[in-house]
């Protein structure tokens, strides 16, 4: 890993984005699947559930998790009786905060992915041997790929730029909890322009490139699925 | 009518019984069916013929249900079992090929092989051999996408043959094809018949496929049987009248007697005689089914002997149904064969017609299954 200033931070958001996104397509995937099959009257309020970290504030949900996951919240006193330690000011705390803020960028893609599969292809794989799971994984993640990727993509990018929710609930820990967003912050404080400016470059071009890459395999995705 | 009780001492059966309540599908059945050839499940749509299908395959549940297959139960509510979907020895043709767009043809009858794979009891039949019998091998590499919708459905048909099932499934696997198509996939479908013991639920709302592809026949109306049995008496019980429209008619079979090369006219033999047909179908002595259609057969009290109508058989009257609007449906006797025969009621009155009377048959013209 190369070092300069704020390489740190760096690595450790690329730690906490990868595995939010591995976890966000674990808990995502069962999820989007459900609420793409389901006529449940539940449905709506999940939904409206998952969609909430888009339009609420990141202060207003890090203020909320902060509590939860504190030593005399629900989750994290349950937390401290299991490990020890505090959820809240360490990596497993933001790893939860960020799964939570993150959630709609990894569900909704999925969730439309898979309602815009045909599921009598799903039918004809029962009866051709298939059980349930297994033609989950041998026709519904394959005919997928696109929502997974986006899935993935979105998580990660959307979990490496986090800064309210990860200032509440992680505060400012070297190595810990002091992301790449937090290290910014902290040297255009201390008008330390230069660093600033290179970190900063170094995430424009870093979603810029990931965004980039996601748009142009959709296109050539969606030009190989029209026959002719 | 019902053939099929004493069907079941010989050779083993298909027995199922559903109940379903729906306000879109109702269906109360009990049926059982031989084990081999292909039966019909004929009905107009909306009769249930689908829902039956589905209720056999498992991708419906039935409020009561009963279903054995060669002895063996594979569901019955009453005592709580039910195989699942995937563990239902049946291949499945949809009316839409459903092949999985994200493999290849190779790749979309792999699915099904691998999974046969546990089975030993099926009808494994070769690979190379299924492949061959659709004419598959140039279409091996192509995407789903590329493929006419008879090519498609033949290797959707070839894909279900390879999940090695016990029972084929065939839920009108022509219907959303053009007449082209139809008479380029109904050749494989006569291949598949002739040449494996595979049992085929073939339905239909054609009387056209029907008559040329079954050897018994299951009419179905809103989610009820009015008869089965082997297809040649249920075609001719006048009680169906969902039979007696203008595609009325009945089957005989017969053998090929000779060929006149100078007329191109096929001699064949039945069990009242010889009938010329059009074109060359065989070696001597090759069985051949026919289809006449009722519209096809008119009748006169003499022999007539300025008519342009080569084929003319005495038959004899066996029942005489009216009340078809203007016509009336007549079920002759030829040998032991059994015609059928469409008038008007005004000619029917003025011929005098009645049980019993010996007349001459007129047929216009007759389809050739094979």
């Amino acid at each position: 890993m190369l070092s300069f200033p704020g390489s740190g931070p760096l690595w450790l958001s690329v730690q906490l984005a990868a595995v939010t996104t591995v976890m966000l397509i674990l808990i995502g995937t069962p999820l989007a699947w459900w609420l793409s099959g389901t006529a449940s009257r539940l449905k709506s309020v999940i939904e409206a559930a998952v969609a909430l970290p888009i339009v609420l504030p990141p202060t207003v949900m890090g203020f909320y998790l902060l509590i939860l996951l504190g030593p005399y919240g629900s989750i994290g006193s349950w937390w401290v009786n299991l490990t020890g330690e505090t959820l809240t000011f360490s990596f497993s705390g933001l790893v939860i905060a960020s799964c939570c803020y993150s959630l709609p960028f990894a569900v909704q893609p999925l969730q439309n992915a898979f309602e815009a599969l045909n599921r009598r292809d799903l039918e004809a794989a029962w009866t051709l041997g298939a059980s349930r799971l297994d033609a989950f994984f041998t026709v519904v993640v394959p005919q997928s790929m696109r929502g997974f990727l986006n899935a993935v993509v979105l998580s990660f990018a959307h979990t490496m730029g986090e800064f309210g929710v990860v200032l509440m609930v992680g505060g400012n820990i070297p190595g810990e909890t002091r992301v790449i967003s937090i290290e910014i912050y902290d040297k255009v404080e201390s008008l330390q322009y230069t660093d600033a400016h290179r970190l900063s470059a170094i995430l424009l071009v870093f979603a810029f490139t990931i965004l980039l890459l996601m748009y142009t395999l959709n296109r050539r995705w969606q030009r190989k699925r029209i026959p002719g | 009518m019902s053939t099929s009780k004493n069907i079941s001492d010989v050779i083993g059966t298909v027995d199922f019984r559903y109940k379903l309540n729906r306000t879109d599908n109702s269906l109360d059945i009990d049926l059982k069916i031989p084990i081999r050839g292909i039966t019909g499940i004929f009905g107009e749509s909306g009769a249930g013929k689908t829902t039956l299908l589905r209720c056999i395959a498992g991708l419906e549940t039935p409020i009561t249900g009963r279903l054995a297959v060669d002895g063996e139960v594979w569901q019955d509510t009453t005592q709580k079992i039910s195989r699942a979907i995937h563990q239902r020895q049946i291949g499945y043709v949809f009316q839409e090929s459903r092949l999985f767009s994200h493999l290849n043809v190779l790749g979309n009858l792999e699915y099904a092989r691998r999974r046969a794979v546990k089975f030993q009891s099926g009808n494994a039949v070769e690979f190379e051999h299924i492949i061959d019998l659709l004419d598959l091998t140039h279409l091996l590499n192509r995407v789903p996408d590329k493929l006419s919708g008879g090519e498609a459905q033949r290797v959707s048909i070839a894909r279900a043959l390879l999940r090695a099932p016990r029972l084929m499934l065939m839920d009108e696997p022509l219907a959303a094809l053009d007449r082209v198509r139809k008479d380029e996939i109904l050749p494989f479908l006569d291949r598949l018949h002739a040449e494996l013991s595979l049992p085929i639920l073939y339905v239909s709302h054609s009387i056209e496929e029907v008559c040329r592809l079954c050897d018994h026949l299951v009419v179905i109306d809103r989610g009820k049987v009015l008869a089965d049995g082997e297809i040649q008496s249920v075609l001719v019980n006048l009680d169906l009248p969902l039979l007696a429209g203008e595609e009325a008619g009945a089957v005989i079979e017969g053998t090929i007697h000779a060929y006149n090369s100078e007329y191109d006219l096929t001699e064949l033999q039945f069990s009242a005689g010889t009938l010329l047909i059009p074109g060359r179908f065989g070696q001597k002595s090759t069985p051949l089914r026919l289809r006449i259609r009722a519209a096809d057969v008119s009748l006169c009290r003499s022999r007539p002997d300025d008519s342009s109508i080569q084929n003319i058989i005495p038959v004899t009257i066996d029942e005489i149904q009216s009340g078809h609007g203007p016509y009336a449906l007549v079920r002759l006797r030829a040998g032991s064969d059994l015609l059928m025969a469409r008038l008007t009621r005004r000619s029917s009155d003025q011929l005098e017609l009645k049980s019993g009377d010996q007349l001459f048959a007129q047929i216009k013209s007759v389809a050739v299954r094979r």
